[in-house]
């Protein structure tokens, strides 16, 4: 609490930068310093513009502040009370739960949710509904960096050391970061290093690299991991390899280099599109410089192959010796708030908290003690978020839906097989802030807390535990998720305990980490509050916690990192002469992930008010389109309706759609569901696609 | 059964366990001549100028392979269907495949070595030299290859041109030898060999067109038939190849430069296939293992069902030379085109000639045009239309696009967003400063221009200087905002 003005200190509501904000008990946001040094402590804070009008949020004209209920899904909704909303809810729970067994309720979480509401929601899943149907929609987002990460260095945290380490570095490979557009105010940690940015589009973060003496490599949607192979076999054929750190903190790099080895950059260049002497021309640099960090995001992660791109770009930073040394490193760009502490607390299909697996008996033992459960009670994995939406309302698949702090039908591929599911459902109950498109959906409506109205803790993008604190009271009628959660167990009449109170729900989860590779033990409200700065792995109260992973050994039992033998596999589908484009999805800077909330705030949707189709000028000529036309960009499962943007920069085989919109907007009707065979990530990045003049009267 | 464990070889038996892993539908035998698993043969060069050690050209090892190492094959009966190798071992097969690649070429010069009488085709080279076809070569070579020795390299093809610098690189003081006007003359116009022998004569090789070897003597040198000699200490031959097609001529199949095959890779005898080097289809590219590895894919999937329906079409040929700081590609037929240009810079090592036809590229020539070469191997790759800008895709970065100066104040038309975290407008900058924000804090405050990355800070001085110098009285002089119009 800022005591002279009476003003609350707690952090932005949107990216997992989770900028410092100071929320006046009237909703007013300002800027607070959250990344601060030894050497500038003095350093201001910085917002976007999505931060600086959050507030807008909070009074928001289309809040919801009221349960309400519906009969049947083409009726209108009907206020009601708490007890009430919840009573019906639990009855029919129960009721489906008796006729089809547990598996017939599933719950499907967010990388937007506290740690806290992560936490106590995979724990409703597991011990009130006893089903295995609970994943996350950082499934979207984070599963294919979690999942190599793990894979090479034995634990997942997106970067193994703090923002503030950036600001010294002397160059940063970008592999599919917008972060000019998507995280701008990382960008400040970013100004003094030459920048190399891997995009298919010429972005703001491309032009910054171009701007800074880096380079800007545009490859084809989908080849990745070609061009990460061939910087790889031109590191160890130009002599750049670190071989004595190999040797000393490595295993793996002979059947690495065996796959490797048959990437020429000339042979890479062919399926990528990226000059080979662009690629020697990068390890050149990476292998001259001492202080150098490589640095993944969605663009090298949202793919049926994500997971082994990921893998490419780490066999890389490790050949080069990054990882674990003072001054370099790898890492991943968390996307969501809480994206990394989302992918902890056990809301994951397959995870218990503290980053657990769930087919672990110690795991299983351990956390069923905390929780005062027989360990068998427990169910096994359950479905990954594609999967699970695609079992809705089917045969052995379940029947209601409990989601929380997401809005799949937008966020999730293959849109309309998404709306066809969720009408399947016997149950939809969607407990949101605003009404989003799946909460137009739903047969029960929970109007819940945001950000500045409540207690909790997020982990930001380097696993450093923030604290949101609570500045001003929700509006009456509305519940934090926390109060959801609990008052639902209590009516189902669940086994354990559901505090509503986020400490009580913190310190519960504190104990259920202990031991686990995200160990939060040592971390508590009460030292945040006194202004530690705490990482993960944080074992006990007087552990200072672990802002630098890998230092002198990485995670793996042997305490080496594993290169991990990958080939390049490209996109599930190829275009052919009826989907002769390749469309790729992203972010603007003033929308948030579905835009269910930046598309409400008037200064955002005045910004970019519509979906828009960015296109290179010539490819929109031999379609017949002009700048400003609407487009139809269809694919092989859907049609997005969208204004033409000619862009010269932009590759002339592709095209790009933000995914911030709904509806015929909605990029989401043309990606493609292919799954990731390890991360069960969608390949949102590339499919195929034409182009051609809106069809009349489409809008 | 599989007959040669080079690089196609060992791709067919990985493509077929791909589709088979457990060997449900396909049980794989390989006979190998050469005395070790395979390995990749297109590093050879990259191993012979010192980027890569012997150890580390191996191929992946494929498991659920019966692999004979050492092993060749001698004799197939097509009737019994059996293979007899030179070990006495015969191998029963149900599909056979050639993958026996194909062996360098000498030609008939004295003293080289090679053939019945100790010239030409088919027998071993003489003491002193060496073709360099697969690691043994490569080994020999780079024993020779110690600073100051001097070694004429015979032939201006890709593998010579390769092996010619890969030597200087190493410190040797390297002759090539060309029978032809210029070099690589198959994928190469004259102007592209000129700016090629330009660049390997930079890098230390004495280059010689025009000129035919007739007589080699470890004693004094090589001759040649313009009358001069060289002096050498030791000759590498890279004068063509010629297919393996032994094996399949003496088993009656149809053999011409190598085994002909359709578009399922079959012979005449449909459970006989060839592919890679010893293959002969109109579509291939001889000599790149591209085309091996395209076909090995394509029988992989017809022999393990797969894709019944799969057929090998051909191979888009595109031709990179692999020698340092020497970027080349070949790609395609530059005399197959509608629209043809031209760009000769031999000062800067630059050249390309690009060919389209129908908007399509069809084929080009790029010397020292990286970036080019990138974009336009991917059109022709593609089949994609060519940009209506044919220069500038030519020249790729070569020519660095007109980068707008950062914008003057004055001139920046007043819709320009200065600070992108925070859409910011120049407009709203100057309605600030008149509303009284005269500084760059209290822009920056009531704006938010500068609170994100704060990576527009300086644009926004910029804004507030020229506010100053235009209107120092405020709002009651000039109005500076109607310079927007520009």
């Amino acid at each position: 609490m800022d005591e002279a003005a009476g003003r609350t200190a707690t952090h932005c509501p949107y990216c997992a930068l989770q900028c410092g904000q100071w929320v006046s008990p009237s909703g007013e946001v300002d800027a607070r310093a959250v990344y601060v040094t030894k050497d500038d402590p003095t350093r201001g804070g910085g917002m976007c513009q999505k931060g600086w009008t959050s507030s807008a949020l909070l009074t928001h004209a289309h809040r919801l502040t009221f349960p309400q209920v519906r009969d049947s899904r083409t009726g209108g909704f009907r206020e009601t009370d708490w007890a009430g909303a919840l009573g019906t809810v639990a009855a029919r729970l129960a009721a489906l739960r008796a006729e089809h067994g547990p598996d017939a309720v599933a719950v499907l979480g967010a990388g937007g949710l506290t740690n806290e509401k992560a936490y106590l929601l995979g724990k409703f899943a597991r011990v009130a509904l006893g089903t295995s149907q609970i994943d996350y929609n950082g499934r979207f987002c984070m599963s294919s960096a979690a999942a190599a990460g793990n894979r090479a260095f034995g634990v997942d945290r997106g970067l193994p050391f703090p923002v503030t380490d950036l600001a010294d570095a002397e160059l940063v490979v970008l592999a599919g970061a917008n972060v000019a557009e998507t995280m701008p105010p990382l960008m400040a940690h970013l100004s003094a290093a030459q920048l190399v940015v891997v995009d298919p589009r010429r972005t703001p973060t491309a032009e910054r690299a171009i701007a800074s003496g880096g380079l800007h490599l545009a490859p084809r949607p989908g080849t990745d991991a070609a061009l990460a192979l061939g910087m790889l076999h031109a590191a160890v054929v130009d002599g750049h390899l670190d071989r004595s750190y190999l040797d000393e903190r490595t295993t793996g790099f002979d059947d690495v280099w065996r796959i490797a080895s048959q990437w020429w950059p000339e042979r890479a260049e062919r399926v990528c599109g990226v000059a080979a002497s662009d690629m020697r021309t990068v390890v050149r640099r990476l292998a001259a410089t001492r202080r150098r960090y490589v640095l993944t995001a969605r663009g090298a992660e949202q793919h049926a192959h994500g997971v082994d791109t990921v893998t490419a770009w780490i066999n890389l930073a490790l050949a080069l010796g990054l990882p674990g040394r003072p001054g370099s490193g790898f890492g991943t760009i968390t996307g969501q708030g809480n994206g990394q502490g989302g992918r902890e607390h056990g809301q994951k299909a397959d995870q218990l908290p503290g980053y657990r697996h769930i087919t672990d008996p110690a795991a299983r033992e351990h956390v069923a003690s905390v929780w005062g459960v027989d360990p068998s009670s427990l169910p096994g994995p359950g479905r990954s978020a594609v999967e699970l939406l695609d079992s809705l309302g089917r045969p052995g698949g379940p029947r209601a839906l409990l989601v929380f702090g997401s809005n799949v039908l937008v966020s999730a591929p293959d849109a309309r097989a998404v709306a066809d599911r969720l009408a399947a459902l016997d149950l939809l109950v969607v407990a949101d802030v605003l009404p989003g498109e799946t909460a137009a959906r739903a047969d029960v409506l929970l109007p819940v807390a945001q950000w500045a109205e409540e207690d909790g803790t997020t982990t930001n993008l380097e696993g450093r535990v923030l604290r949101r604190r609570r500045a001003l009271a929700p509006p009456p009628g509305v519940r934090t998720d926390l109060e959801v959660i609990s008052g639902l167990a209590a009516a189902l009449d669940a086994p354990g305990a559901f505090p509503a109170d986020p400490r009580a729900v913190f310190d519960e989860l504190r104990r259920a980490s202990s031991g686990g590779p995200a160990d939060y033990t040592g971390i508590s409200y009460a030292r945040l509050d006194a202004g530690e700065v705490l990482h993960w792995p944080c074992p006990s109260g007087g552990h200072p916690g672990t802002p630098r992973l890998f230092a002198e050994r990485f995670a793996h039992p042997d305490g080496r990192a594993r290169l991990v033998p990958v080939e390049h596999a490209g996109p599930d589908e190829d275009v052919d002469t009826d989907f002769p484009l390749w469309v790729t999805t992203g972010r603007v800077l003033v929308h948030y992930q579905s835009g269910a909330q930046t598309r409400r705030v008037a200064a955002l949707a005045a910004a970019v008010p519509e979906v828009f189709v960015e296109v290179h000028p010539e490819t929109a000529a031999r379609y017949g389109l002009a700048d400003g036309d609407l487009a139809d960009v269809t694919s092989r499962r859907g049609t997005t309706t969208a204004r033409v943007r000619c862009v010269p920069s932009l590759r002339p085989d592709t095209v790009f759609l933000p995914f911030h919109f709904g509806g015929a907007g909605a990029a989401n009707n043309v990606t493609n569901p292919a799954l990731d065979p390890v991360s069960r990530m969608p390949e949102f990045k590339v499919a195929a696609v034409r182009l051609e003049p809106a069809r009349a009267g489409a809008r | 059964m599989v007959i040669g464990h080079g690089m196609v070889g060992a791709r067919l038996t990985e493509e077929i366990r791909r589709r088979d892993p457990d060997g449900e539908r396909v049980a794989l035998s390989v006979l190998g001549a050469e005395p070790r698993p395979a390995y990749n043969r297109v590093l050879l060069s990259t191993v012979l100028a010192g980027g890569l050690g012997a150890g580390m050209v191996a191929l992946p090892a494929v498991p659920g392979v019966d692999l004979h190492v050492g092993v060749a094959a001698t004799g197939i009966d097509r009737v019994a269907r059996v293979v007899h190798a030179d070990d006495g071992t015969t191998h029963p097969y149900d599909e056979l495949v050639l993958a026996t690649g194909c062996r360098a070429w000498l030609p008939p010069v004295e003293g080289l070595g090679g053939g019945e009488d100790g010239v030409g085709d088919g027998g071993a080279p003489a003491p002193g030299v060496s073709v360099f076809r697969d690691l043994d070569d490569c080994d020999r070579i780079r024993a020779a290859a110690v600073p100051g020795a001097r070694i004429a390299v015979v032939g201006g093809g890709l593998l010579g041109v390769e092996a010619a610098r890969g030597l200087a690189g190493r410190g040797v003081a390297v002759t090539l030898v060309h029978p032809r006007t210029h070099l690589m003359e198959q994928r190469l116009d004259a102007g592209a060999g000129a700016v090629l022998a330009a660049a390997l004569g930079a890098a230390g090789v004495d280059v010689r067109c025009g000129v035919t070897a007739t007589a080699w003597d470890p004693a004094t040198g090589l001759d040649c038939d313009d009358g001069s000699r060289i002096a050498a200490d030791g000759v590498v031959v890279a004068a063509g190849v010629r297919a393996n097609t032994a094996l399949a001529a003496e088993a009656g199949l149809a053999v011409d430069r190598g085994v002909l095959v359709d578009d399922r890779l079959a012979t005449a005898d449909g459970r006989v296939h060839a592919v890679g080097d010893c293959a002969q289809h109109t579509g291939a590219a001889p000599g790149l293992v591209q085309s091996g590895w395209e076909q090995a894919a394509v029988l992989a999937d017809l022999l393990t069902g797969a894709d019944p329906a799969a057929r090998y079409r051909g191979t888009r040929p595109v031709t990179r030379l692999k020698a340092a700081g020497i970027d080349l590609a070949a790609l395609g037929e530059i005399e197959s085109g509608d629209e043809l240009l031209r760009v000769s810079d031999p000062r800067g090592g630059r050249y390309g000639v690009l060919a389209l036809r129908d908007d399509r590229v069809t084929g080009a020539v790029l010397i020292g045009l990286p970036d080019a070469t990138a974009t336009i191997t991917g059109l022709y790759d593609s089949g994609a239309p060519a940009p209506e800008d044919r220069l500038a895709l030519l020249l790729g970065r070569a020519v660095p696009p007109d980068v707008a100066p950062a914008a003057e104040p004055a001139r920046m038309p007043g819709s320009t967003v200065v600070c992108r975290c925070n859409t910011v407008t120049k407009n709203t900058l100057v309605t600030t400063w008149r509303a009284g924000a005269r500084d760059v804090e209290a822009l920056c405050r009531r704006t938010r221009a500068a609170t994100g990355c704060g990576g527009c800070r300086d644009a926004v001085r910029g804004i507030r200087d020229w506010l100053e110098r235009a209107d120092p009285a405020g709002a009651t002089g000039a109005d500076p905002a109607r310079e927007d119009a520009a």
